[in-house]
């Protein structure tokens, strides 16, 4: 078994879908189905940035496709006029690595939750990511099970009170962002619902990625968790809790500039007051670290339960995708077939064949 | 076996014979395999019909000298057209205790055993719970047995290379395959020619496989032990251009050729899984025809990508046995709804669970035609023998992408590994398999919309869109569609009419009428099976018949939908025996459909059927006497 070098991937995510000089607009990728998701619910919010944002790819809309697994989030692609599948829960990625290999014309999107990508799709999370499939994955993480009215999820916290925990929920909560470093991801991005802005700058950005891209939204079940987010959202302190990533600059937050994050003692990263430390102790930000140190520290800065809660992009770097990769020896391979002469008929035949001549006809 | 004896040169005896099954039996590490293989490959080039069993334990090297460790291969050759690898040897080698005491009960007592003395140390001996060496005493009288130092000879005629004496050991297997191809009369070229090419970044060891290779031959020749060769003709098979072929090979090529006939990418998505993983093997060698494989992170994930391709155009294939047929069932529900072409190559294996990874079973019929929630028919279609897996594999795609539904092709162990002549198909001949995308809107009421489910009134397909068709931009999914618009529908009516139409689509597939081979036309008895005991059963007909009794034998192919005339062809037979390996899954299925007395003979044992047992149970069921 030998090694071989990989292609290095094309520049872009989206370089070899087919663009439009039509002018788009958010009506353009509204399809005709009526929405039912419940009043108030995040996703509205989610599926009018996407809207919105669409129709600045200029991609034609009939080369783009959004797969979905099971869940209230994976109704996402009846609302949109592009082509979709709504398949079965948590193997929505799994879809999309067959389309993404064979159809590079495509630009391919996961649309998936937090049940649906970290409890039972788990394991094709991690692949997709690993592989780096040039696959953009929009992970609604609203932290409770939706559709099955109330149950808690993977990223509930723990003690969380519901239908089938009364007396409070005993796991540990995974933590998407760092689950999707520690599988390899190249791109990883995260925003929240509301934040209209942001989250277009993170998906603008997660498009253009080549590879796969995992995009945590964070967004509110107004019926089975409502509120969970509101901490990010109103009252005084959201400044000291929210922390936006901008590559290149100094990692500082809250209302004046007053918090910077810094070196801790053990190693990772914390969060201490300018004043304390000092301006030089402010770590920079780097975005595109091949090492995913700073990012993973990034994903930890504080336990889930929102004190420090930070959004944009934690990673983004270039490495060679599966499916650039899988098309890339067909076509060598093709090549040489071609070269060679190869035919069908030449394969079935083999190397070792034998004739059976008609039998003589007997002598008189 | 004989029939005519002559006297050969230095006044052997050759005995021109019609027939002849030799087992090779070893260790796992032996190398049987490769020896059967390469006997194989010399009865093939010499033009002798043939048919394989390999036989080999699941682990990789179980415990060496042990009787779980012992793996074996038996050929039968002919010199006219034979059905199966055949029921026991006429010829036994056996290279150690372990091989001997777990085959010797097959061979006939007057059937010649080929010893490898070496290995019969009080150690090996007692491994496998022999009091006394049955090579001393008379517990081997029945037979005619050799005793030859296979390891002592091989190590003597590589003692010029200079090898260890271990190492020049492993060459025994090559010996035996010596011996043996002198015994037969097979030529040494081609065999010398394959180890050439087979350890050609090893020369030494090429050498010395030669080496040991001429020593086994040139010790037939030479010592007296051995007073007769024998002589098989070549077969008088129907006119054509001839090689050898096992199933999952054939299956792996009737994909390809599939994606060739069609025009479409071939897309492959799978995981490894015995007895099927040899076809994701081969068909990764031939990304030149445009084969894209995908080894995924688990079966789910391999079904998932192959659907997904299908989305985009291309022929989705997944492989797999039964144990991965378990986890695929809920995207092939999907696939079901979503109406798109997709084949599942199930390589049949022992179950339940983990069961007999490496012997063979035909005991998922009944999970390939319901294991599915909800009403979701899926075509199935079973090959009878290993070359005819490259059409069945054919045929599948061509419903597959003609009705836009999932198709079971269900090969099981014996096939997969076994081997047999195939006449190579002329390429023109092959059927063309080119599907028409959609590329316009077809609402009928003149809207100007898609209609993803409005259906073709013939075949009842709904038309395949794929993604970059302008104009044509719609949602699918596993929630039920109406039908025609195929937006999302819980509207009561519209649920019964989508699953009777999803029946009614696959119950209309047009499938040939099962044919019956009745020679006389009087015969009362009818057999009837499906996938690899074609075979078994044919050569238990035939028996029959030569005993001067009248059986009648179909064999079904399309296990779903079944042949139009399969009712009429039931009921017109007073006796109907349905063999099976499992506990009478088709058997079932008949009694249910038709409301005949099906008798079901079954048997679970890892095995294919032997003839003589079949043919036993035929014989009493002419004579009246049903298996109960």
């Amino acid at each position: 078994m030998t090694a071989t070098d990989l292609p290095m991937p094309a520049p872009g995510g989206l370089d070899l879908v087919p663009t439009t000089d039509e002018t788009q607009k958010a009506k353009d990728y509204t399809s005709d189905q009526e929405v039912r998701w419940c009043p108030g619910c995040g996703d509205y919010a989610v599926l009018a940035s996407v809207r919105g944002f669409l129709p600045e790819l200029n991609l034609k809309r009939e080369n783009i496709v959004f797969v979905s697994g099971i869940g209230c989030s994976s109704r996402f692609p009846y609302y949109l006029d592009t082509y979709g599948m709504h398949s079965i829960h948590g193997r929505a990625p799994t879809i999309a690595t067959g389309l993404a290999v064979t159809r590079p014309d495509l630009s391919v999107w996961v649309v998936t939750g937090d049940g649906d990508a970290l409890s039972i799709g788990g394991n094709h999370l991690i692949h997709a990511l690993r592989r780096n499939m040039n696959i953009t994955i929009l992970l609604f993480n609203n932290r409770i099970y939706g559709l099955t009215k109330g149950q808690y999820s993977p990223t509930s916290e723990v003690g969380k009170v519901t239908k089938s925990t009364p007396m409070g929920s005993v796991d540990a909560p995974f933590n998407p962002v760092s689950l999707a470093l520690g599988a390899e991801a190249t791109f990883v991005g995260r925003a929240l619902d509301s934040d209209r802005k942001g989250l277009t700058e993170v998906l603008r950005q997660a498009a253009a990625h080549r590879g796969a891209s995992l995009v945590e939204i964070f967004q509110d079940c107004p019926i089975f968790n409502d509120g969970s987010f509101d901490v990010l959202r109103k009252g005084d302190d959201v400044a000291e809790r929210l922390l936006e990533l901008v590559d290149g600059e100094p990692i500082r937050f809250g209302n004046d500039g007053e918090y910077g994050v810094v070196r801790s003692a053990t190693g990772g990263l914390e969060v201490a007051r300018i004043a304390d430390v000092g301006e030089d102790a402010v770590v920079v930000r780097r975005a595109g670290e091949e090492d995913p140190t700073q990012s993973f520290a990034l994903s930890r800065l504080s336990d889930q339960d929102l004190t420090h809660t930070v959004t944009g992009i934690f990673r983004k770097v270039d490495r060679a995708t599966y499916d650039d990769g899988a098309r890339a020896q067909v076509e060598a391979a093709k090549e040489q077939a071609t070269a060679r002469g190869d035919d069908l008929a030449a394969l079935l035949r083999g190397k070792d064949t034998w004739a059976v001549m008609p039998e003589p006809e007997n002598e008189q | 076996m004989s029939t005519d004896t002559a006297v050969g040169p230095a006044g052997r005896e050759v005995r021109q014979t019609h027939r002849v099954v030799i087992r090779f039996a070893g260790d796992s590490g032996d190398g049987m395999q490769l020896t059967g293989d390469r006997f194989t490959s010399e009865a093939a080039a010499f033009g002798n019909d043939l048919a394989t069993l390999p036989n080999f334990p699941a682990e990789i090297r179980a415990p060496a000298g042990t009787l779980p460790g012992v793996s074996s291969f038996q050929l039968h050759f002919a010199d006219y057209d034979i059905l199966t690898p055949g029921d026991r040897p006429d010829v036994l080698v056996a290279m150690n205790p372990a091989a001997l005491k777990a085959n010797i009960e097959d061979l006939p007592h007057g059937g010649m055993l080929i010893v490898n003395t070496d290995e019969f140390t009080k150690r090996n001996l007692a491994k496998v719970g022999y009091e006394a060496n049955p090579l001393e005493d008379d517990s081997l009288e029945p037979y005619t047995v050799h005793q030859v130092a296979m390891a002592t000879l091989t190590r003597g005629a590589l003692e010029p290379t200079g090898m260890s004496k271990k190492d020049a050991e492993r060459a025994k297997n090559m010996f035996a395959l010596g011996l043996l191809s002198w015994m037969y009369h097979r030529g040494t070229d081609a065999t010398e020619q394959f180890l050439r090419e087979k350890f050609a970044k090893k020369p030494d060891l090429a050498e010395a496989n030669i080496l040991a290779f001429r020593a086994g031959w040139n010790y037939g020749e030479t010592t007296e032990s051995f007073a007769v060769t024998y002589e098989v003709a070549p077969a008088r098979l129907a006119e054509g251009t001839y090689r050898q072929i096992t199933g999952n090979l054939a299956l792996a090529y009737g994909v390809v050729a599939a994606g060739q006939q069609s025009g479409l990418p071939l897309f492959l998505g799978t995981y490894p899984i015995t007895p099927a993983s040899d076809v994701l093997h081969e068909l990764s060698k031939h990304k030149g025809f445009g084969v894209t494989t995908f080894q995924a992170e688990d079966e789910i994930a391999g079904i998932g990508a192959a659907l997904g391709a299908s989305f985009g155009g291309a022929l989705g294939v997944t492989s797999t046995s039964g144990p991965g047929v378990a986890l695929k069932s809920e995207t092939i529900g999907l696939a079901v709804a979503l109406e798109l072409p997709l084949l599942i190559l199930d390589v049949q294996r022992g179950g339940p669970s983990t069961g007999l990874p490496t012997k063979t079973e035909q005991a998922d019929l009944l999970q390939a035609m319901y294991g599915r929630n909800g009403e979701a028919p899926v075509p199935i279609i079973a090959p009878q023998s290993p070359s005819d897996c490259f059409e069945a594999a054919l045929e599948a795609s061509r419903i597959a992408l003609a009705y836009r539904t999932p198709v079971f092709v269900l090969s099981d162990g014996s096939i997969a590994n076994g081997s047999e002549p195939w006449r190579v198909p002329d390429v023109d001949d092959l059927p063309d398999l080119s599907v028409t995308f959609a590329t316009e809107p077809n609402a009928p009421d003149g809207s100007g919309e898609f209609w993803p489910y409005l259906r073709d009134a013939d075949t009842l397909a709904r038309p395949w869109a794929i993604p970059g068709t302008a104009g044509l931009e719609h949602r699918i999914g596993g929630l039920e569609k109406a039908d025609g618009r195929g937006t999302i529908s819980y509207d009561p009516d519209n649920h019964d009419r989508m699953v009777r139409l999803r029946q009614a689509k696959i119950d209309g597939i047009p499938v040939p009428d099962i044919t019956v081979d009745d020679p006389h036309g009087d015969a009362e008895v009818l057999v009837i099976g499906w996938g690899s005991s074609y075979g078994p059963i044919g050569a238990a007909c035939r028996r029959v018949r030569a005993a001067g009794m009248s059986v009648a034998q179909a064999h079904l192919r399309h296990l779903n939908p079944m042949p139009a005339n399969l009712g009429d062809v039931l009921r017109s037979y007073r006796r109907v025996v349905v063999p099976e390996m499992n506990l009478g899954q088709l058997a079932m299925l008949l009694r249910a459909r038709f409301l005949v007395d099906a008798h079901s003979y079954t048997k679970v044992a890892g095995l294919p059927f032997q003839a003589e047992e079949l043919a036993g149970v035929l014989t009493d069921a002419v004579k009246g006497d049903l298996p109960a």
